[in-house]
């Protein structure tokens, strides 16, 4: 068993790689082992995985319903028979709340995470590669976008739209993307006059084929990162959309909601609003430890 | 608040030979930027399921002052000529009247920018005078506890959600402390104490030589600045570390080290002299950032500024105030960009 | 956990403790009256034009009308302000007000019935929302010369029916009575908007107070007038603030950095209580919460659905908990107070009952759109529908607005419930019976926006006529009856679940006495009160 595992690690440290397929997996592996080393990255991503757990397990977890509204019990404080965290306005459990909206944030952060980087990879690449009037007239559309006040453009958009999550996830989208589009730009203007593009263009391969295929894989990297970092700026945007009111619609538990809701009694009963402050900070701690990990194993510039 | 971090992405693109063609680029590329932004939120106020007529005449209007008021705002003429109209007036520096308090919006900006001017200025000075010092000293000790504590202080910055922050400060430095004063900018009895020329009364108090009122009024502006400053200085400081990274472990830094120069002056004379340029750019969008207007903050500190002013129009359907807020706003963001720009190719030897 | 909890409930008492222990802070000076309030609803000052309530509020104290109410003594109703007396002609149609004589304006100029004609005239022409009050009367642009009239000291005023005299009288207590100084107002007039722009922001009046200063969304400002007719008013200054969280209200208020806090939550009012040198005032005002049915809706408009979902509402369970001390029972659509008003609320929640009633329309299972704006009140009210509906098989899928946003849909009648409030527009019972229990035209085309019932569909049975009737009755006590039968009608059979009428709870200072809301007839009056 153990031989395996050292005949596995020496096949992924090897200094001469037999097939691009060991390269790239040694890399990983190397990246992992400079990763590992970072407890603080490890802890966001430990902290990440429990959260994984929680929301696959929500119904099971949640000692009760959290919909379950009972008016003669309601605001209890922590530890109060039945309700660990309390309950809340109308009664209902806060820590079953929390528990089930941990699946609202992981759904808002994973297409926000998704729908941005793709809409600004897009955006970026062909202003990139294109040039010409093409960049001048992308990047131009990026900077209105950029100064726009991002708050307010959410804003606007939830309001022209409706209140909701898929609309804020939209609309959180909607301000996100530009820096991406201009990450993917600069990357890819310094990809594009090199010999290995210009070979692969006298191949034959069409803009497309190229983009696709050669300047998007070049770019991942450095958006991973930067999507990482942006995780936490996420989920605080739509906490700060579902304090507005302007996010998930009651009942739903989201956080930012919840401590909208709670805010009231922030001064007799300040545990209703905290605790689902305490679960967004953790949250967004927990992305912004692993991205700052990530960023030092994966952006060879900052660490040596 | 969170959404205005990290607006970063690239270099100055404008690469035209000649001073002259570059700032023609330049303040044509602003030009179709704002004009781009006017377009876009005027479009977005038109296609918002509020109705502006009922914002105005309130529920219980009949349908003949509905269709007065329908009319007196120009709502009956096709969009493109609404637009021509606005564009022409906010060209002579008129935004219009607001729907909402029948006040030109430029009078009501007047008032709320120079509020958020104030605390996002203070917050900023938070910001560079603690983080500069901590990213370059996170960088030099990097590694050491002094690096963990500044990484954990930054990323504990980013992480929380201002609004919960907000309130528990209030509740324990103004409530139970009573270290500070409350929400709002000077306690009531000074309002329109010293006469208004700057709009920010830390500087107007200053004026008028009167220091209880400067005293007040910074009691008031402190916490939410420091609120502020605290964000300003997690991005600022961890930009800074990992600017100074790169620079220490340049070679001209070795060959300074070789040559025997102190520690000190390889620090601070050639790594931090080099990193000033980026740096100024970092501290121009952190700036630019919290110029937008904290809306969260100003509304729980009972800050009149710029964001919340906005948001409250947004909300009301007041669409001359949003297009003129949004346009000063997004004015002041790409001129402290450009502005922030110029710099780096003045400054920077390689640009030249 | 229980380690923890323990630590987490320690923590808590602390912060309990430090609260209930705060040091004095500042107090307000001596002169100066300084009020925490929402005041992001004004939009003008303009008596003509201003329709809030925060807006009212400023303008009590800035205008006088001919009839006003006295704070110190409301149940007494209206009493003569700058008219002396008046008379009734026989066919009821005509009002003579005799002027008070010594009056003066702020600016030093008389008050006379030429302003009295000024201003009214001037309400009807501008035709702003709140024309309707006096718009009811059968004025109109093109009559007012002869139907508003000064002659001499006196005023006189025409209407086409003859209405109920404490019918008209109550219109004219409301803000759109204000008598604005004709010089002064004319003296502003641009491109003939009667002085409007100018008026939105500045005042022209003769009552104890003169606006300083209105910040939106920031503050409003008074000096006292020293030479009101009434006296001089008992504070130089009033400031109002607005201060929009309910806790912060509530830590200026327990700090002294003011005097009075109007708007806290039933939890920060008990919390309050607890402080020292703080009291709470309550006031019944006219406000109503109620939830209302769509009729165009094939299900809803059944009677059976009608009556079950009044008895799937959980009227005590709110008012004992998240509207404890704030709302009270109320299922009828004059408020308490009101002239003709009544206590019966037969409604409570009966869930077999609703079933039972369900069943027999033949209705199982239903999913219905609610609108409902972004008010955290009206969020719970709705949540907690939602959660006793859903016992009876009924789905509430909620959407949340901005007021403007909810506000277009109900109006367009988009939505198949709404859940909202009403408040009286002036202190007379036909200003509610006008709009829940009266709907000329059911139509869709005819588009009476401004009408409830209208809005739901709902064509009133027959009780449209009735109204019509209560409103030009004279006996008092006729025309009283005549409402408590309307609304024992409409609680059977109306569309509109109404549920609870407000109580205002204002927390000051223990130094503050004879402050007043100005119950559910009229606005907050400040002139009275000491410190």
């Amino acid at each position: 068993m153990s031989e395996t595992l050292t005949g596995w690690r020496d096949w992924l440290l090897t200094d001469t790689p037999h097939s691009r397929s060991q390269a790239r997996l040694s890399a990983l592996y190397q990246g992992w082992l400079a990763f590992r080393r970072n407890s603080l990255a490890m802890l966001g991503l430990a902290i990440l995985l429990f959260l994984l757990f929680v929301a696959a397990f929500a119904p099971w977890l949640a000692p009760s319903d959290p919909f379950a509204q009972d008016l003669a019990n309601r605001l209890q404080p922590i530890g109060a028979e039945g309700h660990p965290l309390g309950t809340d306005s109308l009664g209902r459990d806060i820590l079953s709340r929390l528990i089930h909206g941990s699946r609202i944030t992981l759904y808002i952060v994973t297409l926000v995470a998704l729908i941005a980087p793709i809409a600004g990879l897009i955006v970026g690449t062909i202003a990139g590669y294109a040039g010409g009037i093409i960049d001048m007239g992308l990047m131009r559309i990026t900077d209105i976008f950029l100064a726009f006040p991002r708050l307010v453009l959410a804003l606007a958009f939830v309001a022209a739209l409706g209140a909701g999550i898929e609309n804020a996830v939209l609309a959180i989208s909607l301000t996100a993307w530009p820096p991406y589009a201009r990450i993917a730009r600069a990357e890819t203007l310094t990809i594009r006059n090199s010999d290995y593009i210009s070979a692969v263009r006298l191949q034959g391969a069409g803009p497309i084929r190229i983009i696709t295929k050669h300047i998007w894989p070049l770019c991942i990297s450095s958006l991973i990162v930067r999507v990482t970092l942006d995780m936490a700026g996420i989920i605080l945007a739509a906490a700060g959309l579902g304090f507005l009111g302007l996010g998930a619609q009651p009942p739903s538990p989201e956080w930012g909601a919840m401590i909208s809701e709670g805010r009231r009694f922030i001064l007799d009963h300040w545990w209703v609003a905290t605790m689902p402050g305490l679960a967004i900070f953790t949250v967004s701690l927990a992305f912004n430890l692993l991205g700052d990990g990530l960023r030092d194993v994966l952006d060879p510039k900052s660490e040596k | 608040m969170a959404l205005t971090e990290q607006k970063n992405g690239g270099r100055p693109r404008a690469l035209f030979p000649g001073w002259l063609t570059a700032t023609g680029v330049t303040v044509g590329s602003v030009a179709v930027t704002m004009l781009g932004l006017l377009f876009v939120t005027f479009i977005i106020g038109r296609v918002m399921p509020i109705d502006p007529v009922l914002a105005v005449v309130g529920e219980r209007a009949t349908p003949e002052t509905y269709q007065q008021v329908y009319e007196e705002m120009g709502l009956d003429r096709p969009l493109i000529v609404q637009f021509g109209f606005y564009l022409w007036d906010v060209v002579q520096g008129d935004f219009g009247m607001s729907l909402l308090n029948g006040r030109p919006v430029s009078e009501d900006i007047a008032r709320v920018f120079p509020a958020t001017l104030e605390l996002a200025t203070l917050g900023t000075l938070f910001g560079v005078l603690i983080g500069v010092p901590l990213g370059v000293l996170a960088a030099v000790k990097q590694g050491s506890w002094i690096d963990q504590v500044a990484r954990v202080v930054a990323l504990v910055g980013y992480s929380m959600p201002i609004f919960w922050l907000g309130l528990m400060g209030l509740l324990i430095f103004y409530g139970i402390l009573g270290w500070v004063g409350g929400p709002g900018r000077v306690g009531i009895f000074y309002v329109d104490v010293v006469p208004s020329v700057t709009g920010m009364i830390l500087i107007d108090s200053v004026l008028d030589r009167n220091w209880t009122v400067l005293k007040d009024a910074f009691s008031h502006i402190i916490l939410p600045a420091s609120l502020l400053g605290y964000y300003s200085l997690a991005y600022i400081s961890r930009m800074t570390r990992s600017f100074m990274l790169e620079q220490l472990s340049a070679e001209y830094v070795t060959t300074a080290r070789v040559k025997g120069l102190s520690e000190r002056a390889v620090i601070w004379r050639h790594a931090f002299r080099n990193i000033r340029v980026q740096l100024i750019t970092v501290i121009a969008l952190s700036y630019a950032g919290l110029l937008e207007g904290s809306v969260l903050t100003e509304i729980i500190f009972a800050w009149p500024g710029i964001g919340s002013y906005i948001t409250t129009a947004l909300l009301s359907a007041d669409m001359n105030a949003v297009l003129g807020g949004t346009v000063v706003v997004g004015l002041v963001f790409v001129l402290l960009n450009v502005g922030s720009d110029l710099l780096y190719r003045f400054l920077d030897p390689r640009a030249k | 956990m229980n380690a923890f909890s323990k630590l987490m409930s320690g923590a808590a008492l602390g912060v309990a403790i430090a609260v209930t222990a705060l040091p004095a802070g500042a107090e307000t000076p001596a002169n100066m009256l300084v009020i925490a309030n929402r005041i992001d609803d004004i939009t003008t000052l303009d008596p003509a034009e201003s329709f809030e309530f925060a807006g009212s509020d400023v303008s009590r104290q800035v205008y006088n009308k001919l009839v006003n109410f006295d704070p110190m003594n409301l149940d007494a109703g209206y009493q003569p302000d700058l008219a002396e007396s008046w008379e009734v002609s026989e066919d009821g149609k005509t009002l003579t007000f005799t002027m008070r004589e010594g009056v003066m304006f702020h600016s030093g100029n008389p008050v006379t019935a030429e302003d009295a004609e000024f201003s009214l005239r001037r309400a009807v022409i501008l035709n702003k929302t709140p024309s309707f009050i006096l718009t009811q009367f059968g004025f109109t642009p093109d009559n007012v010369e002869e139907t508003i009239r000064a002659e001499g000291n006196k005023l006189i005023i025409t209407t086409d029916k003859p209405y109920a005299t404490s019918f008209v009288l109550n219109c004219l207590t409301s803000t759109i009575g204000g008598i604005v100084d004709k010089q002064v107002v004319m003296e502003h007039d641009q491109d003939g908007d009667l002085g409007n722009l100018w008026l939105k922001t500045n005042s022209a009046g003769s009552g104890p107070y003169k606006l300083v200063g209105w910040k939106p969304n920031e503050s409003v400002t008074l000096e006292a007038n020293a030479d009101y007719y009434g006296g001089a008013p008992n504070l130089d200054r009033v400031i109002v603030r607005h201060i929009q969280e309910s806790a912060t209200q509530r830590l200026l208020l327990e700090r002294g950095d003011i005097d009075i806090a109007r708007n806290l939550n039933p939890e920060d009012i008990a919390g309050v209580m607890e402080a020292d040198g703080v009291k709470v005032q309550d006031e019944l005002k006219g406000r109503l919460m109620y939830a209302s049915l769509n009729q165009t809706h094939p299900e809803l408009s059944k009677p059976e659905v009608r009556q079950a979902i009044k008895y799937l509402i959980d009227y005590e369970g709110m008012v004992n908990s998240f509207l404890k001390g704030q709302y009270t029972i109320h299922q009828n659509f004059l408020p308490l107070t009101y002239l003709g008003s009544v206590r019966e609320n037969p409604f409570s929640l009966d869930v077999e009952k609703a079933k039972a009633l369900l069943e027999e329309a033949g209705v199982d299972g239903l999913e219905l759109n609610v609108g409902v704006r972004e008010a955290q009140e009206r969020l719970e009210i709705a949540q907690s529908l939602q959660n006793t509906l859903a016992q009876a098989g009924i789905t509430l899928n909620l959407t949340v607005g901005t007021g403007k946003q909810i506000l277009g849909m109900y109006r367009a009648r988009e939505l198949d419930v709404y859940i909202g409030a009403w408040g009286p527009d002036y202190p007379d019972p036909h200003t509610n019976a006008s709009t829940f229990a009266y709907n000329p035209d059911n139509s869709a085309d005819a588009g009476l926006t401004g009408i409830l019932a209208w809005r739901n569909g709902w064509d009133t049975g027959g009780l449209s006529e009735k109204t019509d009737a209560a409103v030009v009755e004279n006996d008092r006590d006729m025309r009283a009856k005549m409402y408590q039968d309307i609304q024992a009608e409409f609680r059977e059979t109306s569309p509109f679940a109404i549920m609870f009428q407000q109580i205002e709870q204002s927390a000051m200072r223990e130094n503050i006495t004879d402050f007043s809301t100005g119950q559910a007839i009229t606005a907050a009056s400040y002139w009275q009160v000491t410190k």
